[in-house]
């Protein structure tokens, strides 16, 4: 055999695949009588060639049969991706936990990325002593985790004048839950010490658009987090490497990334993001602002119209998500038939306070056209409402703060469809 | 501002968190902001006009730097190109059916736009207005909506003046008094809720939603009961072929390209600066016009030549004439865009340094067509 090679010499590993190629057709004519299926009854090549070393991820990445999943935008809904938005997979994903990798992204003037050395956080404003921290001081203070839910206050935000967009990823994906590492807010507003007419506090990112927020001192003092981890390793930087603001229950616009800056004040600052954007306009033409918990909401992430039931009728698993910005989430409902009967799903995983909560319904699908609900029930007692009741409150102009119940149509094919039901 | 605060603290009654802050022992970490760092960074302004400057700047003045540095996508008169957002108009359309938001009809405060535009405007090059550049800019956003006469001056001093029309449109979160009360039920119905049910409306007739059959027939191979021997075995089969042509294809490809060779660390360096146009323009796969065409083999191609961009008039006759982009006239353009091509629309005031210049053209050239 002579081949002549450009360039690099054949690998080794290369010349095992083809002696691989050659042993397998052989072994396939000889298994040619063998009853049953062929990947069971003939060695396939990771059976009998040699997998990659280690090190040749040194990071590890999902297998090249997941390329699939992936965050994924609708380019019409902005101006520009610098600032934008793209939605978490959320239909092929399972458990509570989002990957880091697959985290929805929002940014309003593109993702920074910041050498942590060169990184500060100032407190300023009504303190006793205006303070920098290096991150390296940071990590000097006690550290906690937890697992918060980040949501989007735009989160099925296209969805207010009816059906639209056809995936849970569109209509639900501007979420991610992940286990938070860092210190305590409260423990850096104490080390500055707030005065006593020190109300308000106002994050600032370091990144492009300068981000900010006005949060009440009590919610300051209360559960937020200034964090630097997610899910055990550094915040990736779409998400606010090297710091980020954790404000659990609230809308994920107040969770600032690239934290720089937190000024303490007597009143609210009224910025950009809490009066153009983020007030919730009302039929009448007034406007709510400060907006800040998210209500309880659940999804039915499969079957859902990006993950049809592929497998025809039979044993069907039927799961989704279900969270609240004000507690736990210890019951979904779930139908089948549009509203007509509900079922008390089955919750598993841990229940954790603003987290979100996985649900499964296993049943025996007939075969015939299905209309999936599901309905959140929060530790308040509060119970997710229908997208009508929730329109008798909010109009149809008010973008923010969708949490109605989601309406997945299932034909005899398996197909599913974002509609709205009567 | 009082019946803000009214409102303020009711809620807080309302939401019964915590009140005062706990003294707690310090660890003496980190250390004290010097006034000058805290300068540096405290740049916030309030509705009650903490936090402005010195400073003023006339609606004359605003509108030359407007449309310098805003109209490209805010629009000669705050009407937007695009999705971008507008800036003027839409009185007494918050009832409608569709709302126009803007500073004139639904903005309740000036500091707002003032501390916005300091902050984060012009996008992509945020923070580099001065004080008076802000005020003069924000003078003319109010011309545009109508708040002021062509003659005015906005200052620090009179700032507080000019109210914006829909500040008292806006009233604390009272869902607690409400929806929450509503929805909030003890029981709910399991059996027989209702008797029929109709679907009143469907996302696959207004079909917006992207597609992605990548996925599709992933998930089909995955979970499908039948007919995956198909999808499943075949395709791996016919993409490792097309990897050993392309791996045995490539050195000659190479060879056969023979382009001058690219200064690699310029390139790098070339990328960095090319972050002052990712704003408007892209490049490389997949890269689509944007507010500005693609740049994509620009280095060499003749005047407007991305199809399907809708050029400046000056551009397209500079392009009528045979001109073409050489690194010489690019850098010259680079520089002083508006003196070069008279009435672009192109907004960026140009790059400074020739380092800057020589690198992002480097950067240009790495992505031939």
């Amino acid at each position: 055999m002579t081949v002549s090679f450009k360039g690099k010499k054949p690998s080794r590993r290369a010349f095992l695949k083809g002696a691989a190629a050659v042993g397998g057709t052989l072994a396939g004519a000889g298994a040619a009588h063998a009853a049953g299926d062929p990947l069971i009854t003939e060695v396939q090549p990771w059976n009998n060639e040699l997998g990659d070393g280690v090190d040749v991820n040194p990071y590890g990445k999902p297998s090249e049969f997941e390329s699939h999943v992936k965050r994924r935008t609708v380019e019409w809904l902005t101006a520009d991706p610098v600032s934008s938005i793209n939605f978490t997979p959320l239909h092929e994903l399972d458990g509570i936990i989002t990957p880091n990798g697959l985290c929805f992204e929002r940014h309003h003037g593109g993702a920074a990325h910041i050498d942590p050395a060169k990184h500060r956080l100032m407190i300023n404003g009504l303190v006793d002593t205006p303070l920098v921290f290096t991150m390296a001081d940071l990590m000097r203070f006690p550290r906690e985790n937890h697992v918060y839910f980040l949501e989007c206050a735009a989160n099925s935000g296209m969805e207010w004048r009816g059906s639209q967009l056809n995936g849970c990823q569109f209509t639900h994906g501007m979420i991610h839950n992940v286990m938070y590492t860092g210190v305590k807010l409260k423990h850096l507003l104490e080390e500055a010490g707030v005065k006593t007419n020190g109300k308000w506090i106002l994050p600032e990112g370091a990144d492009a658009s300068g981000m900010t927020r006005s949060i009440p001192i009590e919610k300051a003092l209360d559960d937020c987090l200034v964090a630097w981890k997610m899910n055990g390793e550094a915040l990736r930087p779409e998400q606010g490497y090297p710091l980020r603001l954790v404000v659990p229950g609230w809308e994920g616009n107040m969770w600032v990334k690239w934290l720089r800056r937190i000024e303490v004040g007597d009143e609210p600052w009224h910025h950009r993001e809490e009066t153009s954007k983020y007030t919730d306009l009302l039929e009448d033409g007034t406007a709510r602002r400060f907006t800040w918990e998210m209500d309880a909401k659940s999804v039915i992430t499969n079957p859902s119209p990006q993950a049809p039931i592929l497998h025809g009728k039979g044993p069907t698993v039927l799961t989704g998500l279900a969270w609240s910005g004000r507690g736990t989430i210890p019951r979904v409902d779930v139908t089948i038939d549009g509203g007509k009967n509900w079922h008390e799903a089955r919750m598993s995983g841990p229940s954790l306070d603003k987290s979100m909560h996985r649900f499964y319904f296993e049943f025996d699908w007939d075969g015939s056209d299905l209309l999936l609900q599901s309905r959140a029930h929060d530790s308040t007692g509060y119970v997710q409402p229908t997208k009508d009741e929730l329109r008798k409150y909010r109009g149809t102009n008010s973008i923010y703060h969708n949490n109605g119940i989601q309406t997945w149509y299932v034909n005899k094919h398996g197909e599913a469809e974002n509609v709205e039901i009567s | 501002m009082s019946k803000f605060l009214n409102a303020l603290t009711a809620s807080a009654v309302a939401a019964t968190m915590l009140a005062t802050p706990v003294a707690a022992e310090k660890l003496g970490l980190g250390r004290t902001a010097t006034p000058d760092e805290v300068a540096a960074w405290d740049i916030d302004v309030r509705p009650d006009g903490l936090g402005l400057p010195e400073g003023s700047g006339s609606v004359m003045d605003g509108e030359e730097l407007y449309s310098e540095k805003c109209s490209v996508c805010h629009g000669d008169f705050g009407e937007a190109v695009g999705r971008w957002p507008v800036l003027a108009g839409g009185q007494d359309s918050l009832t409608n059916e569709r709302p126009v938001k803007t500073i004139g009809s639904y903005w309740p405060y000036l500091s707002t736009v003032w501390d916005y535009v300091h902050r984060a405007m012009p996008f992509g090059d945020a923070q580099s207005l001065t004080d008076d550049e802000v005020y003069a800019i924000v003078a003319y956003l109010m011309y545009l909506n109508d708040l002021v006469d062509d003659d005015f001056v906005l200052s620090k001093e009179n700032f507080l003046e000019v109210p914006l029309p829909n500040e008292a449109n806006f009233f604390m979160d009272d869902r607690a008094d409400g929806e929450l009360k509503e929805f909030a039920k003890a029981e709910v119905c399991m059996s027989d809720c209702k008797d029929a049910v109709e679907i009143t409306a469907r996302a696959a007739i207004i079909d917006v939603t992207p597609e992605d059959a990548e996925a599709r027939k992933a998930r089909e191979a995955k979970y499908s009961a039948e007919g995956d021997d198909a999808a499943a075995s075949e395709e791996p089969a016919a993409e490792e072929a097309t990897e050993e042509q392309a791996a045995t294809e490539e050195p000659a490809a190479q060879e056969a390209a023979a382009e001058p060779a690219l200064d690699m660390a310029l390139v790098e360096a070339g990328e960095k600066v090319f972050k002052k146009c990712k704003a408007c323009h892209q490049v490389g796969d997949g890269a689509k016009n944007r507010t500005g065409p693609v740049l994509n083999g620009v280095v060499g191609a003749p005047f407007a030549h991305v199809g399907d961009f809708k050029y400046s008039k000056t551009i397209r006759e500079m392009a009528d004439e045979g001109m073409v982009w050489t690194e010489d006239n690019l850098a010259e353009f680079l520089a002083k865009p508006r003196d070069y091509i008279k009435k672009t629309k192109m907004s960026f005031a140009g790059l400074k340094k020739e380092d800057d210049i020589a690198a992002v053209i480097e950067y240009l050239k790495s992505f031939p067509e």
